[in-house]
């Protein structure tokens, strides 16, 4: 018999394992807070949050997800834990809704280990509230019992928090929210982004269902918006719950059938079939290649993981058996315990070459694919020292994602894939010239770091302007003390700069405010669905904003402005790219936690610090650079120039 | 060939051409619980779950099941949770794909198991069957009738192991009770 619990209510548990099951409709974060007698937490100890998720007798999810199932052994509790509070908040930064209100009620249940519901609770009546508490178990007279609370929190976690912890100071309530959030980001803001669906409807394929709502950007269509997709793109505000709906009809918006792929030819047989640029499903080629690029890196990925999940097993097996042979005393007398550490040791070197077998036959071709794709690619997509840019035109539509530098892993040898990004960009970029990442073992200099990452941030920089069409892209830079005038000479000097690189506080002051009030303006125009409303003389390029030597020349308004930018800038498209050591800004403390955390991390030397949304390897990313000596970048920017010049942009 | 089989049987199958298998599927369907009355949301709804357990000498090593959809190595995929069922015609609700030439070299044995999640035991549901294909040429190799099976929760369906080479399959169908794939751990081991 299940009890349907009001706000207040109690009711009997009857055992002591539990589980608590919890649907929300949309992606929640859930955790639990322990408390004594006296209704006090000592400390972050007691709290069970995706950070982390297992205490004694308690275990939650580590994500975000819509429905949870939180285990709960109330035998195996700390003893003076007297009180188990389950929350629920909203996440914070992965654009989803920020109050409860927008939600459907969060339904909880408590059920015995068979699944049988003991009670259940619908919280109902929450508005502008981003942390709720629900339930609680309690310890009274020896039996457990379940409370329905309800109590939501305007504030959020830190609120919450701030309230469980009472005797605590906020600041560690504060922190543990933030934990909380960190946690909750960290698989985001590490990974590469999964492929997204794409506007044609058609999902990447061989990719999982994207974590954040595709958003599209206003600014990018304000040639091909039609009649029959209404006035702009109205865009719905970013906390009004979920991602925008996509009315026009999938397949309207092309009536022609897509030209058949490519298909490999038959293969002799027992031998796998010839690789064949663009053997993936998509509407047109640059489709097909991007999803198949996406397939590649998916393949690799797995094929990695089970190389290394063999090698693993091979070696704990051979650990085992050398510490069997060990143990056993009668082995340990003559040649049988050789023998038989000689027999593990050779167990183990069969299985390891049977898996790098395996693994060399999919890197084999893999490469083949790799060798025929890489050619095949269009500008935006292909590596710097590709003949396609020998007739680089500027193009007349926006490609669908860019190339920013490759990926591999340590045991796949020569393997790239080509790291795409969708555009328009979601998220900023940060270029780290901070001291030389250890991970790839290069020993550079500071200073070189600090020249290198200047040069990435202007070769990407080079390749976004390439990819928009004439005057859709503009480029701000800021360079406080000037260091990097020598670095941006190129840009400089091809003339494709919006405004000259702004130098001192003034200018900063003056770029930050003028991009800050266009992003005001656009959000405001958008939010009050009257995007026809924007002053006839705005511009509606996308903007990139470069800043070297951050936080240099910024003052604490300056850098709220940044931390706006970096956040609500991507969807009215304003990007971000920081070039810029963490270390110089540490004075701002977790201040700029935040905006790290916003932007994708990238290096202007090889390391390791991308993880794939599949398995989460640790990818080694190596920015693109144009070949040492070549002038291909000059040669494009010029064509940039004079593409503005012809269309008077 | 298909093997229509009572619980408890075991029979070792080659492909019936000699060659050996390179992937499978397993399917599993059975029908939604009839509506109730008015108030249809008040169903009491049934809800399987297919698990496809990776076990490398005698070890579970990974499994795919409802919140671990895709095996680490990419070879072992589930089609994703049903909560419900569906029309009982005799179509999957569920399924999970093999493709046994990508497994990587140390797993021996992938243990496949049905469980009721809901907890309505197999004589509760009904048309619930679950079964064994072969991918390469959509032949069943195995076929179980879970309806009316007894008051079990769960079944230990079938096993493929590596032979030589290759692979083949033992069918066991031992009934077991249990929610998901960790309560059936004791029942899987003797099976290895």
């Amino acid at each position: 018999m299940t009890a349907e619990l009001v706000r207040g209510q109690n009711h009997p548990l009857p055992g002591a394992r539990l589980e608590i099951r919890i649907s929300a409709g949309k992606p929640i974060v859930a955790g639990a807070v322990l408390s004594d007698a006296q209704g006090r937490t000592p400390g972050p100890a007691w709290v069970a949050h995706p950070g982390t998720p297992a205490l004694p007798g308690l275990e939650v999810s580590q994500q975000v997800a819509a429905d949870h199932r939180l285990a709960v052994d109330l035998a195996a509790l700390p003893e003076d834990a007297h009180r188990l509070s389950v929350l629920l908040a909203l996440p914070t930064g992965t654009g989803g809704p920020a109050r409860f209100g927008a939600l459907p009620a969060p339904y909880v249940a408590v059920t015995a280990p068979d699944g049988s519901e003991i009670a259940n609770y619908t919280v109902t009546g929450l508005d502008s509230e981003s942390a709720v508490v629900v339930l609680e178990l309690y310890r009274r007279q020896d039996a457990w019992k379940v409370r329905a609370v309800g109590q939501g929190y305007a504030g959020g976690l830190a609120a919450l928090f701030a309230d469980l912890l009472a005797g605590r100071d906020a600041a560690e309530a504060r922190r543990l929210a933030d934990e909380v959030a960190d946690a909750v980001t960290r698989g985001l803001s590490r990974s590469v982004a999964p492929p997204r669906v794409t506007s044609d409807g058609s999902a990447a394929q061989g990719g999982r269902p994207a974590t954040q709502p595709g958003r599209p950007t206003p600014s990018q269509e304000p040639a091909d918006t039609t009649g029959d997709t209404g006035t702009g793109s109205p865009r719905p505000l970013p906390d009004a719950g979920g991602g925008p709906v996509d009315y026009t009809h999938p397949a309207r918006r092309r009536t022609a059938p897509p030209p058949p792929p490519p298909s490999a030819p038959p293969a002799p047989p027992g031998r796998p079939a010839a690789p064949v640029a663009g053997d993936a499903t998509g509407w047109s080629m640059e489709e097909r290649l991007y999803n198949q690029v996406w397939g590649m890196f998916e393949d690799l990925a797995r094929t990695a993981a089970a190389y290394r999940s063999a090698v693993d097993f091979a070696d704990q097996r051979r650990e085992r058996e050398l510490d069997a042979a060990l143990a056993d005393p009668r082995a340990r007398l003559g040649g049988q315990g050789e023998a038989a550490r000689e027999a593990a040791r050779a167990r183990y070197a069969d299985l390891v070459e049977q898996a790098r077998a395996v693994l060399d036959r999919d890197l084999a071709q893999l490469r083949a694919e790799s060798e025929v794709v890489e050619p095949a690619l269009p500008p935006a997509f292909a590596r710097w020292d590709s003949p396609v840019w020998q007739d680089f035109r500027v193009p007349m539509e926006m490609p669908m994602a860019l190339r920013l530098g490759d990926l591999h892993l340590p045991e796949c040898g020569d393997v790239r894939i080509p790291m795409l990004v969708r555009l328009p960009l979601e998220r900023g970029m940060w270029i780290d010239s901070g001291r030389a990442p250890g991970g790839v073992g290069m020993l550079v200099d500071p200073e070189e770091v600090r020249r290198l990452a200047l040069d990435t941030a202007v070769t990407h920089a080079a390749r976004l302007l390439a990819a928009y069409p004439a005057g859709e892209f503009a480029v701000h830079v800021i360079d406080p003390a000037g260091s990097g005038a020598e670095a941006f000479a190129p840009l400089v000097e091809a003339g494709v700069l919006a405004a000259p690189p702004g130098a001192g506080p003034a200018a900063v002051a003056q770029v930050l405010g003028a991009l800050t009030q266009r992003v005001d303006l656009l959000q405001m125009a958008f939010r009050g669905g009257a995007p026809d409303a924007l002053p006839p003389d705005l511009d509606t390029a996308e903007q990139l904003l470069v800043v070297n030597d951050f936080p240099h020349g910024f003052d604490d308004r300056a850098v709220t402005q940044l931390r706006y930018l970096a956040d609500e800038g991507p969807a009215v498209g304003v990007h971000l790219m920081l070039v810029a050591d963490r270390e110089d800004a540490a004075g701002y403390g977790p201040l700029l936690d935040p905006l790290w955390r916003a932007l994708l991390r990238l290096t202007p030397v090889p390391d390791d610090h991308l993880a794939d949304p599949w398995v989460g390897h640790a990818w080694t990313y190596e920015p693109p650079g144009a070949p040492l000596g070549s002038r291909v970048l000059a040669q494009v920017l010029e064509r940039v120039a004079t593409a503005r010049r012809e269309w008077n942009r | 060939m298909t093997v229509n089989m009572t619980k408890g049987q075991a029979i070792s199958l080659q492909k019936s051409d000699g060659g050996t298998l390179t992937a499978v599927r397993m399917g599993l369907g059975w029908q939604a619980a009839p509506r109730r009355g008015l108030f249809g949301t008040r169903t009491r709804e049934i809800d399987l779950d297919a698990s496809a357990v990776l076990f490398a000498d005698k070890q579970p090593v990974d499994v795919v099941f409802f919140r671990h959809l895709v095996s680490d190595d990419g070879s072992v995929r589930h089609t994703g949770d049903n909560l419900v069922g569906g029309a009982g015609q005799g179509g999957d609700d569920e399924a999970i794909l093999v493709d046994l030439q990508r497994v990587p070299v140390h797993i021996d044995q992938i243990v496949f198991t049905v469980n009721s999640f809901t907890g309505q035991t197999f004589q509760e549901v009904q048309n619930a069957f679950c079964r064994l294909v072969d991918e390469t040429n959509g032949q069943e190799l195995a076929r179980y009738t879970l309806a009316g099976g007894g008051a079990y929760t769960a079944q230990i369906m079938a096993k493929v192991h590596r032979t030589g080479s290759g692979w083949s399959m033992t069918a066991l169908g031992t009934p077991a009770n249990g929610r998901t794939f960790q309560d059936l751990m004791p029942t899987i081991l003797p099976h290895l």
